[in-house]
């Protein structure tokens, strides 16, 4: 049977990475997740199928109850939430990994053993690392969804204070295997109590605009320490299965603070965005408010017109309203482009997953790379809900805290039309001077109702 | 030696648990292996899909549940029992909910390139 389980789980391990592989491309990635899935349901059978189940209703009863809150909570959130959703189950995967080394510690224990080192070591370091993506996650998960302030919060030697506890949590980790059976559980315990801990205070000073890095990296981390328990395990499934996260994510980690002109370290130790203050913008002065009748009469008679969508389109759900513009605009001749930044949104690709629900074409998506060279030759950009990615001091102010994030350089084009519901700050917490240029109009309201007041006045006023 | 299913005796699980395992050098191997297959995969995703590969990802590491089975089927006491139930708690809401959630954004693709060719027309 072990040889049976063995092939299954060589299966299963190829369902992973072609399904990864097919994730690669729009047309064919649907099938990519769930050909993983099926592997996933092959790991899971060949597990159970040829062992002597202990605890079966236990088993059972836990899994569908889980199954269900799972399917169910994932089914009825919006599109919104859906980065939130993916930092929750990431926090879960933490978790588990936690509890799996504490659950095999115990039983060792049970038998008067001491695992040995080669199941020890990783066995610690899923407490350590499980449980800081566990707790980490959470608190990325109460940033996004709002329950919890999401500027940045940081004391003065935070960073200090994470490093010394990071290096007791270490040196508590190698001490482990050396103390004796009566003490080890309650170390176990402090290591994991330690480590929540150190999860909460190292994703609590990041602001909510990195938010997205972090979720990438806690996943990385969710991985290895999947991988880790496959050692402790001594389970190949779960060391392929793990360390093919653990290396995916860190890349994903690394390209999405590219794409912000920042190293990883300063996303994650600069408590980015936790001062409010004033940035040394001079070009505050006065802001010009626009009607949608004005906007309609620009947006039709132009040329060239580019949309920049931002997480305020997503939070009213007006992506249909934005394809709905679209297809008027082109209808009447005027030639309509998306510039995605690479972070708009909390997640990458968060802009381009909304357009495509509304079936905006992918050929008119365009990104910041792409469509830079082309704001000069634009006579109105739409600007919907975004602001941190747009904002110029990133490019002009040596003194602002996004200094020298690229930025979709919209303050070029002829004419700029802000839509925000109010004047307040962005994710980031800082002044846009975007708002007080001459060339900008700002037009207040709800993404949503905006859009379809801008889309009345154009029927209105030019058919 | 693999981890057999079930509990071994006392005197062969001292055997098992406390040398360097066997098999540990292969492990390593298929790590390293997994790593780099997983390396050259996403350096060829584009930025569109970065959020389902994320979230496909998240469910893949999900694989924990195999992990959770294990420490369920062997668990003996209550506490040994709690915690591994509540590892397969956590288990299953992340494979379950990362397939569902990566099921559902993905849904939006699909529909689009017959979109953009009746467009096209």
């Amino acid at each position: 049977m072990t040889n049976v389980r063995e092939a299954a789980y060589i299966i299963a391990a190829i369902l992973f990475i072609v399904g990864v592989m097919r994730l690669r491309t729009p047309a064919t990635a649907r099938s990519g997740n769930i050909m993983a899935a099926i592997g996933m349901v092959i790991a899971v059978i060949f597990t159970v199928i040829g062992t002597s189940l202990g605890n079966l209703i236990l088993l059972i009863v836990v899994f569908l109850v889980a199954a269900a809150i799972g399917t169910y909570s994932s089914r009825a959130v919006k599109m919104t939430a859906m980065p939130q959703m993916v930092a929750a189950f990431n926090g879960m995967g933490g978790g588990a990994a936690a509890m799996i080394a504490l659950s095999e510690a115990l039983q060792a224990l049970g038998h008067g053993t001491y695992p040995g080192l080669s199941q020890a070591v990783p066995g610690l370091f899923d407490m350590l690392v499980g449980s800081i993506s566990f707790s980490g996650s959470i608190i990325a998960f109460l940033k996004l969804q709002e329950w919890m302030p999401t500027r940045a919060i940081a004391f003065k030697g935070q960073n200090a204070v994470n490093a010394v506890i990071l290096v007791v949590l270490v040196l508590l980790a190698i001490a482990i295997p050396i103390v004796g059976v009566g003490d080890r559980l309650a170390l176990d315990w402090i290591l994991i109590a330690g480590s929540v801990l150190l999860g909460v205070s190292f994703v609590v000073p990041v602001g909510g605009a990195d938010m997205p890095v972090i979720i990438a990296l806690l996943n990385a981390f969710t991985g290895i320490a999947a991988a880790a328990a496959g050692f402790v395990l001594q389970n190949d499934v779960l060391i392929v299965g793990g360390a093919l996260v653990g290396s995916s994510g860190t890349i994903l980690t690394l390209i999405m603070s590219r794409a912000m002109n920042r190293s990883i370290f300063n996303v994650l130790f600069s408590a980015f965005g936790s001062k409010v203050t004033a940035t040394g913008t001079s070009e505050r002065g006065e802001i010009h408010p626009t009607t949608s009748e004005e906007v309609a009469m620009l947006c039709a008679y132009a040329q060239r017109v580019v949309i920049v969508p931002g997480y305020g389109l997503a939070v009213a759900r007006a992506q249909q309203e934005c394809k709905d513009l679209m297809d008027v605009l082109v209808a009447r001749g005027v030639d309509v482009r998306f510039a995605i930044h690479p972070v708009a949104g909390r997640m990458p690709g968060h802009m381009n997953v909304l357009l495509a629900e509304a079936n905006v074409p992918y050929d008119r998506l365009y990104d910041m790379e792409d469509i830079n060279p082309d704001f000069p030759r634009t006579d109105v950009v739409l600007v919907i809900g975004a602001n941190d990615v747009v904002n110029p001091d990133a490019r002009e102010n040596p003194g602002s805290p996004i200094y020298g994030m690229p930025i979709l350089n919209v303050d070029q084009a002829k004419t700029v039309i802000v839509n925000k519901r109010s004047m307040a700050a962005g994710f980031a917490g800082i002044d846009n001077p975007l708002f007080f240029k001459q060339n900008t109009k700002m037009y207040f309201g709800d993404a949503k109702s905006a859009l379809q007041n801008l889309l009345a006045a154009i029927k209105e006023e030019v058919a | 030696m693999r981890r057999p299913s079930g509990r071994l005796p006392e005197s062969q699980a001292k055997e098992v648990l406390t040398a360097v395992h066997a098999s540990l050098l292969q492990e390593i191997f298929s790590f390293l292996l997994a790593v780099f297959t997983g390396w050259s995969l996403i350096t060829k995703v584009p930025p569109v899909l970065h959020t389902p590969l994320m979230s496909a990802t998240n469910a893949i590491h999900g694989v924990l549940i195999v992990g959770a089975l294990i420490v369920v089927f062997t668990a003996a006491g209550p506490s040994q029992i709690v915690v591994a139930a509540l590892a397969l708690f956590l288990a299953t809401l992340n494979v379950v909910g990362g397939f569902v959630v990566t099921d559902r954004m993905l849904e939006m693709f699909r529909k689009s390139p017959t979109e953009k060719g009746q467009a096209a027309k």
